[in-house]
């Protein structure tokens, strides 16, 4: 039977494992903690936002090494990245690894969700038998799990005492070297440069995504004449306000997060405004004498652009580290009615442009 | 790097507090600090509301509304009038989650 077992697990064995370890509840994959050529396309492919869904690890009980009854219990959440991620960080290590079904998503966004949760956990350690696997009564929780685990209940109802651990997978060797113990450095959350840089994929993205829309707005009324559409008439003046668009884009969700501590203002609206500001001013510094001369379009550009740019970058505290509920909803209580006012405005600008390109006015 | 200064929902209770030291291990952002066997709070226009330390005070010591940080989550909710709630699970993917 054992063997049966053990064959059909080899057979259907994932990429990343390298064989399996015996416990008293049947063998376990061993997990390597080296990455190979699909691991690192995957991490690209997510980072991009290609999958987000479906980017997944089978919840359970894993090995790493060669663990006993005395070895750690570290708990991440099925999102392959995550995953990855932690096992990379324990080479040399004997320990276990138990895999909470978060539905493919990260450990943070899934504590906030509640699906990486004190429910999650208790289920898990139950259906796995930790408690036949290993003698001692320790969990290792990711610190940021906190948001979604209460460890009081967790130990009431299992039986195991979970300390919450480093941030970050790469410090976990340091934290058991420590024996158990944090610096504030492993317990402090970073947003380096680096950080907020593999974000910005996120941000672009969804704005390209209705980017078509404000061009085939800008392209008609551009193109909008008395006897119909004329294409050359919506290249001639639209072109420019795409280029514009796309700088807008680029300011608010690009150059805004990178930039992030360097531009003044705590407000990430004021952040992003004074970027698209700052992009539409050189922009025109560049072009203006040769086609952006009409002063309606010019007023236009200056309202608009800033705006799209400053609520990009208001997207973006979804996806910092620092950022909390009551702040981004007191950004948007003052800036979502700015927004629509500078939308409206500048819809009746571009009407009273071109009335006066007609010779109406 | 800090947000917006006095927005914060988080509240201390100290006399309730025991001195087990859980909300200076949950929080990411360094709010809390052990002082004479007690929390004690550092600097609060430095937490995100993200609840951790709420969510592990056995004594209810600590309450803070927790939430989505996420515009788009709560455009939605204003216009819909319901919870913020994290776009992550939709496949469109959302910048709520990396």
């Amino acid at each position: 039977m054992q063997m049966q077992t053990l064959k059909f697990i080899k057979k259907t064995a994932p990429p990343w494992s390298n064989g399996t370890v015996s416990t008293p509840n049947g063998p376990v994959y061993k997990v390597s903690t080296d990455w190979t050529r699909p691991d690192y396309w995957g991490m690209i492919k997510s980072r991009a936002g290609a999958f987000r869904m479906n980017y997944a690890v089978e919840p359970g009980l894993y090995a790493v090494g060669e663990p006993t009854k005395d070895s750690d219990v570290l708990v991440t959440a099925n999102y392959k990245l995550s995953f990855d991620t932690l096992r990379r960080e324990l080479k040399g290590l004997n320990a276990w690894v138990l895999v909470l079904d978060t539905k493919s998503i990260n450990v943070w966004c899934a504590a906030g969700k509640g699906t990486f949760g004190t429910d999650e956990l208790i289920k898990r350690i139950s259906d796995t038998r930790l408690d036949t696997v290993v003698s001692h009564r320790r969990i290792i929780l990711p610190q940021l799990g906190a948001i979604g685990v209460n460890a009081s209940i967790v130990q009431k109802q299992t039986g195991f005492r979970v300390s919450f651990g480093p941030v970050r997978a790469q410090d976990i060797p340091a934290y058991i070297g420590a024996k158990y113990k944090k610096t504030p450095g492993i317990s402090r959350i970073r947003f380096t440069i680096l950080d907020r840089l593999v974000l910005t994929p996120l941000e672009i993205n969804p704005a390209m995504k209705k980017f078509p829309w404000f061009a085939a707005v800008v392209l008609f009324l551009f193109g909008l004449q008395p006897s119909g559409i004329l294409f050359a008439h919506a290249w001639h003046g639209g072109l420019l306000f795409l280029v514009m668009g796309l700088l807008a884009v680029f300011a608010g969700a690009f150059l805004t997060p990178a930039l992030l501590p360097f531009i003044p203002f705590r407000s990430f609206a004021i952040k992003g405004w004074i970027v698209g500001m700052l992009m539409v001013f050189l922009f025109t510094q560049v072009f203006n004498a040769i086609v952006l001369h009409d002063t309606i379009l010019l007023i236009v550009a200056f309202l608009l652009f800033p705006a799209m740019s400053s609520y990009l970058a208001l997207q973006f505290t979804g996806a910092t580290t620092f950022t909390g509920i009551s702040g981004v909803k007191k950004e948007l209580k003052i800036g979502l009615p700015i927004y629509i006012g500078t939308a409206s405005i500048s819809l009746v600008l571009m009407i009273v442009f071109k009335l006066k390109e007609w010779g109406v006015v | 790097m800090k947000y917006l200064a006095n927005v914060t929902t988080l509240q201390y209770a100290s006399d309730k507090c025991t001195g087990c030291g859980r909300c200076v291990e949950v929080c990411p952002q360094g709010v809390f600090v052990m002082r004479d066997k007690r929390a004690a709070i550092t600097d609060r226009d430095l937490c995100m509301e993200c609840g951790a330390c709420a969510m592990n005070c056995e004594f209810g010591a600590i309450s803070v509304n927790s939430g989505v940080g996420c515009a788009t989550a709560i455009i939605n909710s204003m216009l819909t009038g319901g919870e913020p709630t994290c776009g992550c699970g939709d496949a469109g993917g959302s910048s709520c989650c990396s």
